[in-house]
Formats: C-alpha cells, structure tokens, sequence
C-alpha cells in the first residue's frame, strides 16, 4: 500500500517544511529524484486521501479561541443525521463526531467541539444548538488540564 | 497584523503551494519578493501563531485507527493515570475533564489490537473505576483552518461513515 519512499516522504511532511527556498531539496536528493517528481508525490498522497492537508498549522489559542468545549449530546439515533449537520454549518463548532453512547454511564453520541472568547461564549452556543435542534440533554466538558497534546508521529 | 499578513496566513492555510519554490509562489500570489514573505512567515512563527508548516494526515489513509478514550478514575490517583497514559506514543491528546469521566485521551495505533492493549492496560491502572472506548460512527466536520480576516473556522468534510 505504501511504499518505504512514501514513507519517507510522510515523515519529511510531518516535520516543520524548511524555511528555504527549495525546502524539498535535500529530500529529493536523499530520494533520488527530482524536486519536481517528489511534488508530485505529495500531490498523490493528497489525491488519495491519505494527506488531508498541507500547510500551516495554526494555534488557535493564539488566534483569539482561547476557550473550547466537547459539547457531548445524546440524540436519538433517527436524529443523528439531522442534527449532525444542523451543528456542522455552525462556524463556532470545529469537530462533529457521532460515537457509540455507553449506556448507562454515558448516554451522550453526539461529540462537538465548540470554540470561544469565553466560557459563556460556549455556553451560549451550546444553548443556540439545544433551540434549534430540540436536544434537550447535553453536557459541556471543558479542559482542567491539558496531560499531552501533539500531533501523532506515523511510521 | 496587517491584511496582508492577513490574507498570506489564510492562504498558507487553505491553499499552500504544493510546489518545488512554495514561497515563490506565495510572494507571486500576493505580489511580494519572496524574501518578505520568508520574513513574515518566520514572524508567524516567532509570535507562536503558526506552530508549524506541514501536513496533516488522515490516520485511515495511513492504515491507522483511532478512538477517543474516556477514563473514569479516583481523584487522588489521576496524576499518575494521566502521566501513565501520555507516556504511551500512540496517545496524542490527553485531557482532565470536569466530568465523573475525567479522563479524556486521543488513541491513534496501527491496528485494534494495539488500542484494545493499551485501553485494557489504562483499565488495569490504580483507581480506575472504568474506560469508555468511543471511536467514531460517523464524521460530520472535521474543522481545518481558521480565516484571519473573518475571523471564521471553515470546514473541509462533512459527513462520513466510518
């Protein structure tokens, strides 16, 4: 499936790109290869999904999003449909999962990550979602402490 | 940060050049030399706002799965949970909640196995009451870049079953 060269190529992408001029030089070489057959290898990775995106990787706390919360609601599963994309045209929610509910510790399956200036921001957010989609039971979870948080090193 | 910083980190964002000279065709873009735009960039970065320029990967696309795990645990034993938790390198994120379940990782392994190792061994760990594996059914939106001059997030993929 994928190739050692691949695999190379993703660990290269994973690492901050040189702030060179030609920043696939030294790849290309280490490679064998033109800069301009290596690029094009990045586009395949692209076109096949396995490279989402490539590009800047910004911090949203810098940019002014300091508060976020896992707004975590439980929607019955008819409705999950809906709702999910009623909350994904919502430009303040980032992230729209449905995950298994763990019943009865845990009834929620609906997973958003919500983003804001403020704690309230969220909350109003949250309630905004709650009107127009009619659930009722929700919980806001917000972070006390952040343990680890990197981006994962494949292969 | 003025407009033109503006509209460069937006298209850094959402369209950054796939290309041989990146930076040359980001100066040609925004009419600039690309020496600016090296040093505008080098800012971004300096001023912590752009953490890195790279990729970011689909773990499926790579033959990886992921899950979010949660983690029901004592008080007074969730220092050392967490700090066992983060040591394993296929956690990425790992977060107290203010939740009953206060524990709240990021899984990303080559296959189930790994996850179902690692998930039962947290399970194992002093004062832990119980662990939820919740991996995605579906995936609405995943947010990719956020628009400086807007001020928005825009997202990339809506709706897929996993």
């Amino acid at each position: 499936m994928l190739s050692n060269q691949d695999k190379k190529i993703i660990g290269f992408l994973q690492e901050d790109l040189p702030l060179e001029s030609r920043p696939y030089k030294r790849l290309a070489e280490e490679l064998g290869m033109t800069e301009e057959v290596l690029v094009e290898k990045v586009k395949e990775l692209k076109d096949r999904g396995a490279l989402r995106r490539l590009g800047a990787v910004v911090r949203h706390y810098q940019a002014g999003f300091r508060f976020n919360a896992m707004g975590c609601w439980q929607v019955e599963d008819s409705l999950v449909e809906e709702a999910g994309r009623k909350i994904s045209s919502l430009s303040q929610v980032s992230h729209v999962y449905e995950r298994p509910a763990f019943p009865p510790h845990w009834p929620y399956n609906l997973f958003t990550m919500i983003h804001g200036k403020s704690r309230e921001e969220c909350e109003e957010t949250a309630q905004k979602i709650s009107r127009e989609t009619g659930i009722k039971n929700y919980q806001l979870l917000y972070s006390e402490k952040e343990f680890k948080k990197t981006s994962m090193r494949y292969f | 940060m003025d407009e033109i910083d503006k509209k460069l980190l937006n298209i850094m964002q959402e369209d950054f050049p796939i290309s041989p000279e990146p930076y040359k065709e980001l100066a040609k873009r925004l009419g600039l030399e690309e020496e600016e735009v090296m040093e505008r960039i080098i800012a971004f970065k300096e001023k912590g706002l752009v953490r890195r320029i790279g990729g970011i990967f689909d773990p499926r696309g790579l033959g990886y799965q992921s899950t979010l795990v949660a983690v029901e645990v004592l008080p007074q034993n969730l220092k050392e949970a967490a700090e066992r938790v983060s040591s394993y390198e296929e956690v990425t994120h790992n977060y107290q909640r203010n939740h009953r379940f206060n524990l709240w990782f990021t899984l990303i392994a080559p296959g189930q196995e790994r996850m179902e190792e690692i998930i039962t061994s947290v399970g194992d760990l002093p004062g832990v009451i119980r662990t939820m594996n919740l991996p995605c059914l579906r995936l609405f939106k995943i947010k990719t870049y956020f628009n400086m001059e807007t001020m928005t997030n825009r997202d990339e993929i809506t709706a897929r079953r996993e």
